[in-house]
């Protein structure tokens, strides 16, 4: 019967056929069975490596957050504008305010003169937050992530930062810089990516200390 | 260590695992297209889709077949998510506009996965896992299918049979990309990546202010995103985004993922046409390219020019701390040179002559070493196009693999080559010359902009699906325009391409004379190389000049 169709049709049944067929084995028993492996082996890394301080959820250690508090300030839209908070540690600059359901980077080109604005605002900004030169302030603090969720700033950001949260804080230098040293990480194996300071570690183990 | 020897062993160690895999996977690959074995599970699939796994198809059957197969998979992905609201784990969103939903179709079976929508707002979860990720696994396959069957097109003799098109894709799927994607998933679960079908899990920070993190099945999607050269991530910020991509050794096991099957395909291909160094020098060919674009690439991130890099002192804009310049720069050349357009940097906020390099990557053609298949076939129809010139050169009829190469198969060649060029630089014109196309431009200031439109038109008809990220493609003109390209792009030159298998296997072999060009030498090497090069360069040259080499130099 099947075979007196024009092969052109017959094609078109055994392609719904296979495609019916393959829907259902990679579209729906693939990722369940790899969902239930996956929760079974690694369950926090599958569910987002969940961190909780006192017993609450406060981060995921690979996703980063705005250590921001409210300056009393309204922009023209009249939402509150938030200027970086003294008393922990700064992650990078974020296209997506670190809004982890719009991740993204600003995709402003190496030329355009916003980005240029922005970058020297923040030189400013951050100099003046650290009371250091403006030199000083190292690239990842000056430009936006591409994920607008980098957990992660540099050594140099983080050394940058340490006198300013310990005098914010009351707590010896020695402390702070014991704990940037806790959450930094080299060179996997000593050779892929970059050294990086884990910011949302960070401040979590400066809010573990009360 | 300094930068740069960090840098350098970073690549040494990823062509260290490349090399290790080469012959034990291209050979085990060879075999799954050679034998005449079926496994149970596969008697059972011919079963039910009702095809007989003995018959081989003529290569106009088999292009039919691939082509009923693929138009069924854009209508079927289109229904997913024009229903999705009322389909279930949708998270609350609503159904996907036609227009949007049209675009998305043809990037995911076209092996392309330009997104031109935010995931995390647009597609929930059913979409993602039963939709985009199938066409994931099939679309990589339907791209195979093609090589092989233009290897046996060169490797059979006085036939007009080049394969069956059903058993080639169950094979590639059963045999060659699940096992992978099951140990890649578990993988990188390991190292953090998320699998899990929470719609989201909200936290209170340590300063007070709430956070939404979100979920989803997203390692066993990104192992297969990255094999079959897919690219379309499950978060808008793609392989930038933590939980796709969260240290530098899962972002080494993500290239090493992308490459694996175009550069071991290279050793299928000399396994099944019975001399392995014609996969040498087809896999040296690449091999080359590819690492000159790399070095080109990460010398340009490094020397940082354009105003704003200098500004802030280092090409740190739009790239991750965990990754930097150097393994920004090997994602964004490897990422081109295949068709996955995955991305673990932004490529418009590249430097201008460093983001000029994925683009000039990708117009190639994507054959260094290219997506998986396409890379192989698109590479071979270069070698009987130099071939064909060295013939020229020294008047001889050309022949390949002991093929000759006449009249019809250099029209073949030709129309082939011709393709992708003529929908992009139509395309992007087109786009320049409407207003409505040109307000979506982001970088308005200078000739980025531009750079912004031939990205994307280029990064489409070569099934590619990175992007300038700052245009703004969701509008009507673009999800049709871009969702027309890519179809184009696609699929008119599979059907050249098989069309010269069925050519080709028809032939009898000629004897190899003392006349014969050896392709498998140097010379060839270089003369293939030189075509690559040329080919591209005359075509886009004029384009290129407006966009990334006006705004570098």
């Amino acid at each position: 019967m099947a075979s007196n169709l024009p092969g052109s049709v017959r094609q078109f049944g055994v392609a719904l056929r296979a495609l019916l067929v393959f829907t259902v084995a990679l579209g729906i028993v693939y990722p369940l069975v790899m969902t239930g492996v996956a929760q079974a082996l690694f369950h926090g890394n599958a569910n987002g490596s969940i961190v909780k301080v006192d017993g609450k959820a406060v981060a995921s250690d690979l996703i980063g957050q705005a250590y921001t508090m409210d300056s009393g300030k309204k922009d023209d839209d009249g939402k509150a504008i938030m200027v970086a908070d003294p008393k922990w540690f700064q992650t990078r600059p974020s296209a997506s305010s670190y809004d982890a359901m719009a991740s993204g980077g600003s995709n402003l080109g190496p030329n355009n003169a916003d980005l240029v604005a922005a970058v020297e605002q923040r030189r400013k900004d951050v100099a003046a937050l650290e009371g250091v030169d403006p030199s000083q302030v190292p690239p990842d603090a000056v430009t936006a992530s591409g994920s607008g969720l980098d957990p992660n700033i540099s050594p140099a950001y983080a050394a940058l930062q340490v006198n300013r949260v310990a005098r914010e804080r009351n707590l010896p230098v020695d402390k702070v810089q014991q704990l940037v040293q806790d959450s930094t990480e080299g060179r996997t194996l000593g050779f892929l990516g970059e050294p990086r300071v884990n910011v949302v570690k960070l401040n979590n183990a400066l809010a573990a200390l009360g | 260590m300094s930068d740069t020897a960090a840098g350098l062993l970073q690549v040494g160690l990823l062509l260290a695992c490349l090399a290790a895999v080469y012959r034990p996977f291209g050979g085990y690959m060879a075999r799954v297209y050679t034998s005449d074995k079926d496994l149970r599970v596969e008697r059972w699939t011919y079963k039910l889709f009702g095809v007989d796994s003995k018959a081989d198809q003529t290569w106009a059957v088999y292009a039919r077949s691939l082509i009923a197969f693929s138009a069924l998979s854009v209508i079927l992905l289109y229904l997913l998510q024009r229903l999705q609201h009322w389909l279930p784990l949708s998270l609350g969103l609503p159904n996907v506009e036609s227009g949007l939903a049209f675009n998305t179709a043809a990037s995911f079976v076209s092996n392309t996965n330009w997104q031109s929508y935010v995931p995390e707002a647009v597609m929930g979860h059913l979409v993602q896992f039963a939709g985009l990720a199938v066409q994931n696994f099939l679309s990589a396959a339907v791209g195979i299918t093609v090589a092989i069957a233009l290897i046996r097109g060169f490797s059979r003799s006085k036939t007009d049979r080049v394969g069956n098109f059903w058993v080639d894709l169950v094979r590639t799927v059963l045999r060659v990309l699940v096992p992978i994607a099951v140990v890649g998933t578990v993988v990188l679960v390991a190292m953090g990546v998320v699998q899990n079908f929470s719609g989201g899990h909200e936290v209170t920070s340590v300063v007070g202010q709430t956070q939404t993190i979100p979920g989803g099945p997203v390692a066993s999607q990104e192992v297969i995103k990255e094999l079959g050269t897919n690219g379309g991530g499950y978060y808008n910020a793609n392989s930038a985004h933590p939980f796709e991509n969260p240290n530098p050794l899962s972002n080494l096991f993500e290239i090493f993922l992308l490459l694996v099957i175009p550069v071991c395909l290279t050793r299928t291909f000399g396994v099944m046409v019975k001399d392995k160094r014609q996969g040498y020098a087809i896999l040296g060919v690449m091999g080359t390219i590819w690492a000159a674009f790399v070095f080109l690439a990460t010398l340009f991130e490094v020397q940082g020019a354009g105003t704003a890099t200098r500004a802030a002192g280092a090409a740190m804009e739009g790239k991750e701390t965990r990754f930097g310049e150097w393994a920004s720069s090997l994602f964004a050349v490897s990422t081109t040179g295949t068709s996955t357009g995955a991305v673990n940097s932004m490529h418009d906020s590249f430097t201008p002559l460093g983001g000029g390099v994925p683009l000039f990557h990708m117009m190639l053609g994507e054959v260094t070493p290219g997506g998986t298949g396409t890379g192989l076939y698109g590479m071979l129809i270069l070698a009987v196009l130099a071939v064909f010139v060295a013939g020229l050169m020294v008047g001889r009829t050309p022949e390949y693999l002991k093929k000759k190469i006449t009249a019809r198969e250099m029209k073949l060649v030709s129309l082939y080559i011709l393709t992708t060029p003529t929908v992009v630089l139509v395309g992007a014109s087109l786009a320049m010359g409407l207003a409505v196309a040109r307000a979506s431009i982001l970088n308005t200031d200078s000739p980025h902009g531009f750079s912004e439109v031939l990205y994307a038109f280029t990064s489409a008809g070569n099934n590619n699906g990175s992007a300038f990220a700052g245009i703004s493609a969701n509008i009507p003109f673009y999800n049709t325009a871009l969702g027309l390209v890519m179809l184009l792009g696609r699929f008119v030159p599979i059907v050249f391409a098989l069309a010269l298998a069925g050519s080709l296997a028809k032939q009898q072999p000629v004897p190899v004379t003392q006349g014969t060009l050896p392709t498998h030498k140097a010379l060839f090497v270089t003369m293939l190389v030189g075509v690559v090069l040329i080919v591209t360069g005359l075509t886009y040259f004029p384009a290129l000049t407006l966009g990334p080499l006006a705004e570098g130099l």
